[in-house]
């Protein structure tokens, strides 16, 4: 891969759900793309087809028509480079914290010391050191997507997609997770493709902003985000803020 | 701990004064201690253990061959729609015939000897240990799929690694069930032809007016079931640790 080709490439991609009475038209002609390390994130009205997007950049859902490009090649199915947060937290709740976040490796093959090495240092990047025995019912909302993120990061892929991965937490810890992510963005390189709806963490967190229209879903706003980095919460009051704020939500109309 | 102790200690009181005062014959309503005499008898003569191990036999062997069928067709009726809608008719059907009614075919089939009481025993398993099985299966959330197939996960990964350790629960519910039931199978199968096994010793001391030794074989038969039980409960305890104690109360 050399260094100016884009991590992932979109072409005229369209989704159609065959349905019971008629079609489903989630996703039409959708042209993005996303450069290596870009924090992009994904914003629209529910029912747009975020989460279908997010689903065929990650192969697991084949296109109607369209394609993906992973790395300059075309993507068919699930690829080992890609990681993914779901909607739900998706733990197991049979293994603990440090099982669940190795699953990736030993799906892999990994030897059991290099597994339980790399989820610690995980575990210790998310912020859990000392809940590595503990079992899923045990943790909060916020602690699980923790875990849901180191799962993601653990057999080190080069993209990371993440399906409205706050969605479930309250305001407060929704807030602090945000940053939480732009910290462990900045420790690993790795590139982003985030499903949000709210405009404020979309702002806060990318250095681009996609807006889907409704359904069937385009992109109606390709909005590189001004703001300087390090972001910092504080930034979310000033006018700045705001005036982007509102030609988002203008966006999505 | 405290209510357990009173259990056991409650309905032999409650039996021992109603057979005093109802005056009934021993035939009829023997006390706790004549039953007690006449499970030391035949614990001493060998005929208890002897029938009580020809049954114990059947019942684990109707336990295996119940599960093993069961889970395996369990898990491909629960992947396959297909399968589920062809097959489904006869089981259900199948499952409206009083195993009694069929006991006595395996047995001119299968001749009276063991092979026709496991079966029976198997039989009557089969169906709750399915029903589980497949429900268990289906119960696999969506996400894990897809967290799995993200993840490149072989056919057998997933199976391994996801859908047994979530099954888990709910077939070892169903296992429980079944094994109460395959002592019941046992029995019957028992009942309808042989010469060995505690159905046959009911049918014996029926058939002698012994009460006391029917009663014997009732309760051994009550301990069978319950021992099983216990052992599918300490199973689970064992291997769903991780539910913590919220559950297992």
């Amino acid at each position: 891969m050399n260094a100016s080709e884009p991590a992932l490439v979109t072409r005229n991609l369209s989704m159609v759900y065959p349905n019971g009475d008629g079609s489903l038209h989630a996703l039409h002609q959708v042209d993005l793309q996303v450069q290596p390390q870009e924090f992009v994130c994904v914003v629209g009205p529910s029912g747009c087809g975020k989460t279908t997007l997010l689903h065929l950049l990650a192969g697991l859902l084949t296109p109607s028509s369209g394609e993906v490009l992973f790395e300059g090649k075309p993507l068919r199915g699930p690829r080992r480079h890609i990681g993914f947060v779901f909607q739900q937290t998706s733990l197991m709740p049979w293994r603990s914290v440090v099982e669940n976040i190795s699953l990736p490796l030993e799906l892999q093959g990994v030897a059991e010391d290099e597994r339980r090495h790399r989820a610690m240092e995980l575990i210790e990047l998310v912020g859990l050191a000392g809940f590595e025995n503990t079992h899923p019912h045990n943790l909060s909302g916020g602690m699980a997507q923790r875990v849901a993120i180191a799962r993601a990061l653990v057999h080190e892929p080069n993209i990371l997609l993440l399906d409205e991965p706050f969605g479930a937490l309250d305001a407060l810890t929704r807030e602090r997770m945000a940053s939480e992510l732009l910290r462990i963005w900045s420790a690993r390189t790795v590139t982003v493709v985030m499903v949000t709806h709210s405009i404020s963490e979309a702002l806060l967190l990318s250095d681009r902003l996609l807006v889907l229209s409704e359904r069937p879903g385009r992109v109606r706003l390709d909005l590189p985000v001004p703001l300087s980095r390090p972001r910092l919460l504080e930034m979310t009051y000033t006018p700045r803020f705001g005036e982007l704020a509102q030609e988002v939500r203008a966006a999505i109309g | 701990m405290g209510t357990i102790l009173f259990t056991i200690i409650f309905f032999p009181l409650v039996w021992e004064a109603i057979s005093r005062w109802s005056g009934l014959p021993a035939f009829i309503l023997p006390s706790p201690l004549e039953v007690w005499a006449r499970f030391l008898r035949a614990l001493a003569d060998g005929s208890l253990l002897r029938h009580a191990s020809v049954t114990l036999l059947e019942v684990l062997g109707g336990l295996a061959i119940g599960l093993s069928t069961a889970t395996v067709l369990g898990y491909l009726l629960a992947k396959s729609r297909t399968l589920e809608r062809l097959l489904a008719p006869y089981i259900v059907a199948s499952q409206s015939i009083p195993v009694v009614a069929i006991a006595p075919l395996l047995v001119i089939w299968f001749g009276p000897g063991r092979l026709s009481k496991v079966l029976i025993s198997s039989l009557i398993v089969f169906f709750p240990v399915l029903i589980n099985t497949i429900v268990g299966v289906r119960s696999v959330p969506a996400e894990l799929h897809d967290l799995m197939r993200s993840l490149r996960a072989t056919r057998w990964q997933t199976f391994v690694k996801l859908e047994v350790p979530a099954a888990l629960p709910v077939l070892l519910g169903g296992l429980k069930v079944g094994a109460t039931l395959s002592v019941i199978g046992a029995v019957v199968g028992e009942f309808v032809g042989s010469e060995k096994g505690l159905g046959f010793l009911i049918s014996l001391a029926r058939g002698l007016y012994d009460t006391p030794l029917s009663y014997v074989v009732v309760f051994s038969l009550v301990a069978m079931a319950l021992t099983l039980y216990g052992l599918v409960s300490l199973l689970e305890h064992r291997l769903l640790a991780w539910q913590g104690i919220e559950n297992n109360r």
